[in-house]
């Protein structure tokens, strides 16, 4: 089998000012993989794809990027790379088409042959008629844009995207995903994001891994992940309203509407006891749908039960 | 890389630094064109003219290589440093970074960059200098040496001194309190003969007032220095330099954490 497109063991990371970011990572991403690296705020995806990209500075572990170690030859790794980090990294004043011809020069590629490419790209990510200006003047959405286009001129073979859609409207993102699609199908990039909005990783990802205080405490693919839901929330709508969510033994039920109810469902338990107890209500559900980011839940309840857990631990080692 | 590639990366900074201080040309090429036209006028023309002689020199022609190299030094310095520190602030420092450029070629490239406004700088100066007095030269090949090594070594200091730099004050501290007075006190102004003793041994101590004096040698054919010593030290603190901005760009201080 091909090498992976991203391999990772034990990557450990200790910042300068003592605090451990990652502990002791393990991590594959086969070539051609649309993954996503999910996690809560200060889990460590950051500092992980920093290390991928030599921002960070690893403190213990290997990284190979297309079958090259970045401490033997960090150089060829990086012409396979290609990053969109989380906050902006360009210089404002700079015309957008310069930031994006001098990324290309960077990498050894001369401007005749960046200038075509690049205008592909700006064309693609609609940037267009932006390129003349300096990059400042760009929305927060078309600097994220910008960063796409800048991470893409080398034509690199692994495209890493640190929630690359943050602070950007759903009509936009829906084409940028498109977009990431369209290049993972055709062009057969790998890639790899981390993001907040679950939905994306639901609708964008084959595979999925879950870091949480620098640990990886799930890496599975999407499709497995969801089956693994313990709990599924239903949206009902009623035939009429009601005054308030009525009591269904055994299960929750939250009202979110007048005639709009979320019943949730654990594995195992049969939608028939509840539906005989609306009925006995009186009431009568027309019609029910899943709720969309059924990834979003299951990872705050991982989440939850993580930090439940670490709460036990903690509390078990506080002598009393 | 290979060369090629290396070379296309090389040209790229230079280019960005070059379009850079020509782009903010009010803040980088103007000032220095001003002050040192002042500096013509006042010293070299209406308070010269009292002083008489220096070094059997007229005294507008002394001055004139220690102005130039004035100008050169802090150019190449500040452009480096605040090139490269805006480009920390901004964080585009990591779009070297992920590329796949070595260091000494970002390193390079930004000296060069340094060097370009220095010597463009110092250029302007020569001109503005010819129309107050005759800029015959008379040992071209050491007076181009000199300034490219002087260009250099400073270009080299500024990129240093962006490293370490967390604010902006950081990177004028150096050329205020330190590179502004050593030139002064490094004879643009005047011959250390002039000085007491022992005030020409602390002289000997400051690196500045042996490129001014080289400089000034191959410009006017005279020196308060031996010009041959003074050339191979200056090269010994570019390589020295070179290396110390290396290992620390290497070690990632201040840009990588
Ligand atoms: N330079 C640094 N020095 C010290 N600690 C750091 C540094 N950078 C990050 N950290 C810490 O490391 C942890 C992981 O940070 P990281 O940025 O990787 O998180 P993240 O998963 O990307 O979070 P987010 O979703 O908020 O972007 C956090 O606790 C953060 O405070
Ligand atoms: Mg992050």
């Amino acid at each position: 089998m091909a090498e992976p497109a991203l391999s990772i063991r034990g990557l450990t990371k200790v910042y300068d000012n003592g605090f451990t970011a990652l502990k002791g990572i393990d991590l594959d991403v086969p070539q051609g993989d649309f993954f996503a690296l999910l996690g809560p705020n200060g889990a460590g995806k950051s500092t992980t794809l920093g290390v991928v990209c030599s921002l960070v500075q690893k403190t213990a572990g290997k990284v190979s990027i297309y079958g090259t170690d970045i401490d033997k030859d960090f150089a060829k790794a990086k012409y396979n790379l290609g990053v969109v980090p989380q906050e902006f990294n360009f210089s404002q004043f700079e015309k957008v088409e310069d930031i994006i011809h001098a990324q290309a020069g960077y990498y050894g590629m001369p401007l005749r042959e960046a200038k075509p490419r690049c205008n592909q790209l700006l064309k693609d990510l609609g940037l267009w008629d932006k390129r003349n200006g300096p990059a400042r003047m760009l929305s927060g959405g078309m600097k994220r844009r910008l960063m796409i286009a800048r991470a893409l001129i080398h034509r690199p073979r692994l495209l890493i995207l640190d929630e690359p859609t943050a602070g950007v409207d759903i009509e936009l993102r829906r084409s940028m995903w498109e977009y990431m699609k369209r290049i993972n199908q055709e062009e057969g990039t790998t890639i790899i994001l981390t993001t907040h909005y679950l939905e994306e990783a639901e609708s964008l990802c084959r595979n999925i891994a879950i870091i949480n205080h620098g640990e990886i405490v799930k890496n599975t693919t999407v499709r497995q992940l969801l089956t693994e839901l313990d709990t599924e929330t239903f949206i009902l709508d009623l035939a009429a309203p009601v005054e308030k969510p009525p009591r269904i033994d055994g299960f929750e039920v939250e009202q979110t509407e007048g005639a709009q109810l979320t019943l949730a469902v654990k594995k195992g338990q049969r939608l028939n006891d509840a539906f005989e107890q609306f009925s006995a209500h009186g009431i009568n559900v027309v019609s029910m749908r899943n709720r969309a980011n059924r990834l979003e839940e299951m990872f705050v309840s991982m989440v939850d039960d993580d930090n439940a857990k670490a709460r036990e631990t903690s509390k078990a080692e506080v002598p009393s | 890389m290979n060369p090629r590639q290396i070379l296309v990366a090389l040209w790229t900074l230079v280019f960005k630094e070059i379009r850079r201080f020509t782009r903010i040309w009010p803040q980088t090429l103007l000032p220095p064109s001003i002050t040192m036209t002042m500096y013509f006028i006042i010293f070299g023309n209406l308070i010269g003219s009292r002083i008489g002689e220096m070094d059997g020199i007229s005294y507008m022609a002394y001055i004139v290589p220690g102005l130039i190299m004035m100008s050169v030094i802090t150019n190449s310095y500040s452009n480096v440093a605040s090139s490269f520190f805006s480009n920390k602030f901004q964080r585009s420092v990591e779009e070297f970074m992920v590329s796949p450029m070595p260091d000494w070629v970002i390193l390079s490239g930004f000296v060069l960059g340094g060097m370009a406004r220095g010597l463009g700088v110092g250029l302007i100066v020569t001109v503005v200098a010819s129309f107050f007095t005759d800029m015959t030269i008379h040992h071209p090949l050491v007076t181009l040496s000199v300034v490219l090594m002087t260009s250099a070594l400073f270009a080299i200091g500024g990129f240093i001194n962006a490293l370490l730099a967390n604010k902006f004050d950081d990177i004028s501290i150096v050329p205020i309190f330190v590179l502004t007075p050593l030139t002064y006190l490094g004879g643009v102004f005047y011959s250390i003969d002039m000085l007491p003793q022992f005030w020409q041994h602390v002289s000997m101590a400051n690196p500045i007032l042996y490129m001014v004096n080289v400089f000034r040698y191959g410009i006017l054919g005279v020196s308060d220095i031996p010009v041959s010593g003074a050339l191979v030290a200056v090269a010994a603190f570019i390589v020295g330099f070179f290396l110390l901005a290396l290992w620390m760009l290497k070690r990632g201080k201040g840009i990588r954490s």
